[in-house]
């Protein structure tokens, strides 16, 4: 019969069942996108008014770091940065005297997913922030406020309702791009199933199961979503 | 009687866009209570003037004076002019109530938000009493049942009204109003122009581009004809409407009517 070979008890949250390890992997996940993405939009927002208002010299920089994140495989870029940025701040402390440095791969993960995330996000940003009217903007320097004011009270908020369907498809693509990370040995979800899986021989339940809690991520992140759009578009008039 | 202080002195204007040159040495003063009203047809150069007096356009050359303040200005690398002060910038720019031709409220902003956003963060007013004289405008303007709704729900007629309000909150020396009904359907914009006419019955010193011939006729103390960039003609309405000394003057009351 089918329920018997399924051994369900191997999804137990005590060992000798995974369950609680899976979802360990799930929560570094997370961690790792909602890390990474942070700073992915942290980063893309400066790149964004860097492109937008920026002199010569940093719009040149800008253009560099977009077109040479979005141009290699991100899985070519994480092993990258991953050993070599690991191997150059090695090599850098060792230079300066403080022997070598042992980075967490929670950090480095969260660099690496950050730096791919910038550069997408410094694009949909940019098409944001053109979608703004030029008046919204005009209306705020004939009232007196200075550059960084602007910014902050009248183009980000403005640029949101915009941003908000790319920003979105950007977060989803983060959470999945984290399972990249078990090819440098990270304990998230994707590596954690495999070592399940691989133990136990329980390939389709172990497998199917993480797909299960990507399914529920990206189930419970659209809900959220849909709350923030409909607030950041709170100004905007049915149509 | 002493002559009343000058609110807006601008000195012989110039402004180039490239090859273009749109205003060719303009001079005109308002004194406090003036309402200065600027003809002329399109392409004549008045918005562009406007954007002069609070900086959104940098003239070319020329000077601004803001209650006898001059604008620092200085020579930038490509031979135009550039702010040499930005604080001075706008610290006089929070005193100059602007109204636009396409209201530019804030989108993302109620009403009442609109209205105290720069008394609040720019003039440093405190939040309560922002709110109490923003109320007390909406009033005025007949908007206070629409405090919290956002922009886009409003008609034309009732966003350029909040507009006006906004640019009273901040209690300015001068208001400027850049051709405010040029947007607005034919029938809402007799209730903009009801508070424009109201403003300037109570001796506000105002700069008024407007395409409104009759309106600026019945509000203005002076007006102002410009045309190819430079003041055709200028005097009180009973003489710009009644007795037109310039050709191009003529046709163009002619041609408005």
């Amino acid at each position: 019969m089918a329920a018997d070979m399924i051994n369900w008890s191997l999804l137990a949250l005590e060992p000798p069942g995974w369950g609680g390890v899976l979802l360990a992997g799930l929560m570094n996940s997370i961690k790792i996108a909602l890390g990474g993405y942070s700073l992915g939009l942290v980063l893309g927002t400066g790149g964004a008014f860097g492109k937008l208002y920026g002199g010569p010299v940093t719009r040149d920089l800008m253009e560099v770091y977009t077109t040479v994140v979005r141009a290699v495989p991100e899985l070519v870029l994480i092993l990258l940065l991953y050993y070599a940025g690991t191997d150059l701040l090695n090599r850098v402390s060792a230079a300066l005297g403080y022997g070598s440095v042992d980075i967490s791969g929670l950090a480095a993960g969260i660099f690496v997913i950050g730096v791919v995330q910038g550069a997408y996000s410094t694009e949909v940003l940019r098409g944001a922030i053109l979608a703004v009217p030029a008046g919204q903007m005009e209306a705020a320097r004939a009232f007196g406020m200075s550059p960084l004011m602007i910014m902050r009270r009248v183009t980000l908020p403005a640029m949101l309702p915009h941003a908000l369907p790319g920003l979105s498809n950007l977060w989803l693509i983060c959470t999945k791009d984290t399972a990249l990370l078990a090819v440098v040995g990270f304990s998230e979800l994707t590596l954690v199933t495999r070592q399940a899986a691989g133990t136990t021989k329980a390939y389709m339940l172990f497998f199917c199961a993480a797909g299960v809690l990507y399914l529920l991520l990206t189930l419970v992140s659209g809900l959220i979503i849909r709350v923030i759009e409909a607030r950041a578009r709170r100004g905007w008039a049915a149509r | 009687m002493t002559e009343r202080a000058e609110a807006i002195a601008v000195r012989d204007l110039c402004k180039r866009f490239g090859a273009l040159e749109v205003l060719k040495g303009i001079s005109l003063t308002a004194r406090e209570g003036e309402v200065i009203a600027i003809i002329g047809g399109s392409g004549s150069g008045k918005s562009t003037f406007l954007r002069c007096i609070n900086l959104l356009e940098v003239p070319s050359s020329g000077s601004v004076a803001i209650r006898g303040e001059q604008i620092a200005l200085r020579a930038d690398r490509h031979g135009g002019l550039v702010p040499s002060d930005r604080r001075q910038v706008q610290r006089l720019r929070a005193r100059l109530g602007m109204v636009f031709q396409s209201f530019n409220l804030w989108q993302h902003m109620t009403i009442i938000q609109n209205v105290i956003e720069a008394p609040v963060h720019v003039l440093g007013v405190p939040k309560a009493e922002a709110i109490e004289r923003g109320e007390a405008l909406l009033r005025r303007v007949g908007l206070f049942d629409k405090r919290d709704v956002y922009p886009a729900f409003l008609s034309g007629g009732q966003q350029q009204r909040a507009a006006i309000a906004r640019a009273l909150a901040i209690q300015p020396h001068a208001m400027l109003f850049d051709e405010p009904t040029s947007a607005l359907d034919p029938e809402l914009v007799g209730e903009v122009l009801g508070v424009i006419g109201d403003l300037a019955k109570e001796q506000r010193t105002m700069i008024l581009v407007t395409h409104e011939m009759k309106f600026a006729r019945d509000v203005a103390s002076h007006i102002v004809f410009l045309a190819h960039g430079v003041i055709e003609e200028q005097g009180p309405p009973e003489q710009i409407f009644g007795d037109p000394k310039s050709e191009l003057l003529r046709k163009f009351i002619s041609s408005s009517h």
